[in-house]
């Protein structure tokens, strides 16, 4: 196949001039997986249709990223990239086909059929689907499946929908390689061994599969907004990654309102990102952030998807409420401008859906913005004993906040305390600190006892 | 990473041939699919815009044509990825419909990064040189 030119790359300096001091093995090995990546999505959706059997075809998209890996750094990368990927694909999953205890009828037609095509030389071009639109969405209802546990999926979507090799998910989410590995080979194996049908849900099952694949999705965007472990308040790639699967949900689903909702709320989120933590990477709280590092093009796409989630008759949806508050502040200009009432309301409603002690909890700070801090420490107050906020260091951090609004500073200082010792982000542990420390002088200051 | 991706082309502005375009149309459905793509446009030939210019201190309105512009935009695309080789590939790939489907067609598709926040210590960098 001829190497395709491409002019001032990495690969071209490599067939030019290698090994050239300038370009390092990762610029190639980049180079080579930016343009795998570009065929990822197509190369799995036709040989999951070919093959049916998603674990397979998601191994073999890997084996020709390999082999790409091995030979295009010296032949350069062909014309026709997606061809000399499907081509490896197939003859591999002869190999698999004829080698494999994998005797069952459908893989002997299966195999036959391949054969056929070798010997008629195809033009591999034309096995691959034009439009991947329905084949993307079996493949994410396949990945994203109840059976599996939300972490499996989370690590499947990752590599089945956004291209991401086993090693790019461990480093995002701070697991060894081995852990995201073995996950995703026990959740192929889950696959594979319950048969489970390879479609596109239809009817009631339609939205409560949904359902799974939206809180992957989710899940996904959080763990980079607001890394849960470790010292970095932010890993930005998960939440685009996150953003990437809610765009593709949205292009391919479009009539799904509550897939407009996320895409909305994880769009609105999103834009704060730059104004969120500081030169240090302390976090910075909403109140407190320069909104003109908010991005305004993130904002308008959240908007639209809004919108769109209201004009498909889902604006109580789960995720499209959520997304409504959200854009309460990201359309005040102003803190003061923030439309508190509303935000109360809107909480209100998410609570009628969701018996939720942390709704309740982001209800009291609204509350407390809208119509005083007494009236939202009431409803903190309320919330004390529920046991799944027991470890939650929001719940004291919120109490302390308006604690020391009220004045009662000694109170607010042990609840700031208490908030720090249960945080498990580092950053906010030593905010939260800083927030006790300050008000024990504060302390001291009203009350010349406690000196 | 966001990026822009900008076709520009010396030669006299002329639609995309037939088969350009519905490759072209394939290409973005494909990537906006792919939650790639964000947006993407092209421009109507300069002889039909205009130019607000400031030369020696003073503002002035051009109306098109402009007989000594270069090069012409035809066409951005805008990316969300992960680092510029994917940007880079995008642009290759784009650039290879043309080579296939509008033969004698010359042209440079440049892949800019967008500025953000983090970028901003970088700028200072270039500026030191520059300065």
């Amino acid at each position: 196949m001829p190497a395709r030119s491409m002019p001032g790359s990495p690969l071209e300096a490599r067939a030019a001039l290698a090994p050239s001091a300038a370009m390092t093995a990762a610029d190639i090995h980049r180079t080579v997986v930016a343009v795998w990546r570009i065929e990822q999505p197509r190369l799995l959706t036709s040989l999951s249709r070919l093959l049916r059997d998603v674990p397979l075809a998601e191994d073999l998209t890997q084996e020709a990223l390999l082999a790409a890996i091995e030979h295009w750094p010296v032949t350069g990368v062909p014309e026709k990239p997606s061809a000399w990927l499907m081509a490896i694909a197939k003859r591999r999953a002869l190999d698999h086909l004829r080698r494999g205890q994998m005797l069952a009828r459908k893989h002997e037609i299966v195999a036959r059929d391949l054969e056929q095509e070798q010997q008629a030389m195809p033009d591999w071009d034309s096995a691959l689907d034009d439009d991947i639109g329905d084949e993307l969405l079996r493949l994410i209802f396949t990945a994203c499946h109840p059976r599996l546990s939300r972490e499996a999926r989370a690590a499947l979507a990752l590599r089945m929908i956004c291209g991401l090799t086993t090693d790019e998910i461990a480093r995002a989410f701070l697991l060894p390689e081995t852990t995201i590995s073995q996950r995703i080979v026990r959740a192929k194996r889950t696959l594979s061994e319950s048969g489970l049908a390879y479609e596109t849900p239809r009817g009631a099952e339609l939205s409560e599969r949904l359902a799974s694949v939206l809180e992957v999705v989710y899940l996904i965007f959080n763990e980079g907004y607001a890394a849960a472990r470790g010292g970095e308040w932010l890993r930005p790639q998960l939440c685009n990654d996150g953003l990437r699967m809610g765009r593709v949900l949205t292009s391919i689903a479009p009539q799904e309102a509550e897939a407009h909702g996320l895409l909305a709320l994880m769009e609105l989120n999103g834009s704060r990102i730059a104004a969120r933590t500081d030169k240090a990477g302390d976090p910075i709280l909403l109140m407190d952030q320069n909104r003109g590092l908010w991005d305004q093009f993130q904002i308008r796409r959240g908007i639209l998807a809004l919108a769109r989630a209201r004009e498909l008759g889902g604006a109580g949806g789960f995720y499209a409420l959520q997304a409504a508050i959200v854009a309460c502040h990201a359309e005040a200009a102003t803190p003061e401008e923030t439309p508190w009432p509303r935000i109360a309301e809107l909480y209100a409603e998410l609570a009628t859906q969701v018996r939720s002690p942390v709704i309740e909890l982001n209800r009291a700070v609204a509350v407390g913005m809208a119509d005083g801090p007494q009236a939202a420490l009431e409803i903190v107050e309320r919330l004390a004993h529920e046991p799944m906020l027991k470890a939650y260091h929001l719940l004291p951090s919120v109490r302390g906040d308006l604690l020391q609004k009220l004045g009662r500073f000694e109170e607010a200082r042990t609840a700031f305390e208490a908030a720090a010792a249960l945080a498990g982000n580092r950053r906010e542990q030593e905010l939260l600190k800083r927030r006790a420390a300050e008000l024990g002088s504060a302390a001291r200051r009203c009350r010349p006892d406690l000196r | 990473m966001r990026f822009m991706n900008i076709v520009t082309s010396s030669q006299p502005m002329r639609g995309p041939s037939p088969a350009l375009a519905e490759a072209m149309h394939k290409l973005a459905d494909r990537e906006i699919k792919a939650g790639r793509m964000l947006d993407s446009g092209g421009l109507m030939p300069v002889s039909m815009g205009a130019q607000v210019r400031i030369t020696d201190g003073k503002l002035g309105v051009v109306d098109g044509p402009f007989v000594e512009t270069k090069e012409m935009i035809g066409g951005y695309a805008i990316f969300e990825l992960r680092d510029k080789e994917e940007a880079v590939a995008a642009a290759v790939e784009f650039m290879q419909l043309h080579k296939d489907h509008m033969p004698g067609w010359e042209g440079t598709c440049e892949v800019r990064m967008f500025a953000s926040p983090e970028m901003e210590d970088a700028c200072q960098v270039d500026a030191r040189i520059a300065s």
